[in-house]
């Protein structure tokens, strides 16, 4: 143990949270059946690791030593509440104050367990169907409410108070934490695929070299990746499950392509196909070969099989594009949405020429594409391309106004600066 | 945990029903009532009359105020109840599925909000 300064315990602890928040979340609440104590349980074991670390030092093993803090902390508030009104948080049994838990270091071997009974304890019907994932995505993947609102687009206030109401709801209707009957599932595997794949599109997203930082590969990508890959072994009769998988191991190899070595955002169809990991992509095209024999059609299957295509360059050493027009107009009617729109329209303007594609991105309104940075950039692709430089430039600026800080702004920025010094 | 059943269905539905089939009903939600204490989950239910023999009474304004008819007007009306005694919402919700009022009307299935050792 070494001591350190208040602000190294503090980064060192923000960076522990990151990928410990959710484990952490996970076993207290699928022991003690509320996950909201459990977040606040977390929440003091982060203050005291800020008081102790500092002159004690790093702990061997600090994720154990927040388990044993957090737990300390839900078993005092558990007493508390019971001298105080009789009543106990967790049970109605009289006994109920002891949280049943094994040794802080052992809880973590059942981890996948913990995660998978609080996946689909957020999951239950009778949780608002709108609320399920990015209850999952908060409580399991550990993203913060504000992270899920942009994903959802939503006012960050609104989906704080929703997910605050459904965890009220778990605990108070008494929702199983159990991995329900095998008949139960399809109707609550949707919410837990979907929420997975936003925990590795937002670790994707962030995925980046801050301003001064080193190059990272997100750590919750590799942690959506081991879920999906976990869920796609668990469900092996849902297609769904492991189109999921396939669709985030293809993604996930291409990780050390993504960005050049200044750490610059280097676009799909320009990536060099020699950077990608090999064996990922084999594991992707396997788990999508085997959802295909179901013969049932579905969301991730699609976009995984668009994946699959663009993989295909490797060998062939060209893009097919026709192939992924066809794929995303499947998508278009399983479900559409303004990502699936604009990727479709920049394929058609690959397949068939700019005016084809600025045709098929006439599917968006004006008013939709100026909210959505992938369409303005998409829209500002085709004007470049057809000599309309300044409004060009122009969505390019909306666009990296939307946009957080990130590589995503910067490719941005640089090309925006490229093409206005072609009109200077 | 406990688990109300709060059976809701159209009484109007019910109105011309022949004393045959009213009988068959009973008998009917009798065997539900055994099934439920065979499996020992059974707590208390009741069959109640229609909404327009209701009576409200309020002291909410103050003083004692008591009208006929029922609180709110309603499409569907609540018609009877069943207490349960379940584990967890999931097995609850089963014995709500089985209750004969699902097949004509609806089911709102409530957790007891009551402190332990107070019922």
């Amino acid at each position: 143990m070494t001591v350190m300064d208040a602000q190294t315990c503090e980064a060192r602890l923000s960076q522990i949270a990151r990928v410990s928040h959710g484990r952490l979340v996970a076993i207290l609440a699928s022991r003690s059946r509320d996950i909201a104590a459990s977040e606040d349980a977390v929440a003091n074991a982060y203050r005291a690791a800020l008081e102790v670390w500092p002159s004690k030092g790093l702990p061997a093993n600090p994720e154990a030593w927040l388990m044993r803090a957090a737990k300390n902390s839900l078993v005092d508030k558990a007493r508390s509440a019971f001298s105080r009104t009789s009543t106990s948080l967790y049970d109605d049994s009289g006994e109920a104050m002891e949280i049943p838990m094994k040794d802080p270091d052992s809880e973590f071997e059942d981890l996948p367990d913990h995660r998978l009974k609080l996946m689909f304890a957020a999951a239950h019907p009778a949780i608002d169907a709108s609320i399920r994932a990015p209850l999952i995505m908060q409580t399991v993947l550990g993203l913060e409410a504000a992270e899920i609102a942009r994903l959802f687009c939503l006012p960050v206030a609104t989906m704080a108070q929703r997910l605050v109401r459904a965890k009220s709801k778990i605990r108070d209707v008494g929702i199983p934490f159990e991995v329900p009957d095998r008949e139960h599932w399809p109707e609550r595997i949707e919410a837990v695929l979907e929420a997975v794949y936003g925990a590795y599109s937002a670790g994707f997203n962030s995925a980046a070299p801050d301003q001064q930082g080193e190059p990272t590969t997100d750590e919750r990508c590799a942690d959506a990746l081991q879920l999906a890959d976990m869920l796609a072994v668990l469900l092996p009769e849902e297609p769904e499950a492991l189109g999921l998988a396939a669709l985030i191991a293809f993604s996930a190899s291409r990780a050390g392509a993504r960005l050049s070595s200044d750490g610059k955002l280097v676009p799909l169809d320009e990536q060099d196909p020699y950077l990608w990991d090999a064996q990922l992509v084999a594991r992707a095209a396997e788990f999508l070969s085997v959802a295909a024999q179901y013969g049932v059609m579905g969301r991730f299957q699609l976009e995984a099989a668009v994946h699959a295509v663009h993989a295909d360059r490797r060998r062939t050493g060209q893009t097919n594009w026709s192939a992924i027009v066809h794929l995303y107009g499947g998508l278009l009617t399983l479900a559409p949405t303004r990502g699936v729109i604009v990727a479709r329209a920049y394929a058609v303007s690959k397949w068939k020429g700019i005016s084809d594609g600025q045709a098929a991105l006439g599917m968006l309104s004006d008013e939709e594409i100026q909210t959505f940075p992938a369409a303005l950039v998409c829209r500002a692709h085709f004007s470049a391309e057809s000599g309309e430089r300044i409004g060009a430039l122009r969505d390019l600026e909306c666009a990296i106004k939307l946009l957080e800080p990130g590589v995503e702004q910067r490719y941005l920025q640089t090309k925006y600066e490229a093409l206005r010094s072609t009109i200077l | 945990m406990r688990y109300t059943f709060l059976l809701y269905s159209r009484e109007a539905d019910f109105a011309n029903v022949p004393p045959e089939a009213m009988a068959e009903q009973l008998q009917v939600f009798g065997q539900y009532i055994g099934a439920l204490q065979k499996a020992g989950v059974f707590v208390d239910t009741d069959w109640l009359q229609p909404t327009s023999t209701a009576t409200t009474v309020s002291l909410a304004t103050g003083s004692k105020v008591v009208q006929d008819g029922p609180f709110a007007e309603t499409k569907e009306q609540l018609g009877g109840y069943f207490v349960v005694d379940a584990p967890n919402l999931d097995v609850a919700l089963d014995w709500a599925a089985k209750c004969p009022a699902a097949k004509y009307g609806r089911i709102e299935v409530r957790a007891s909000a009551m402190p332990p050792g107070q019922k």
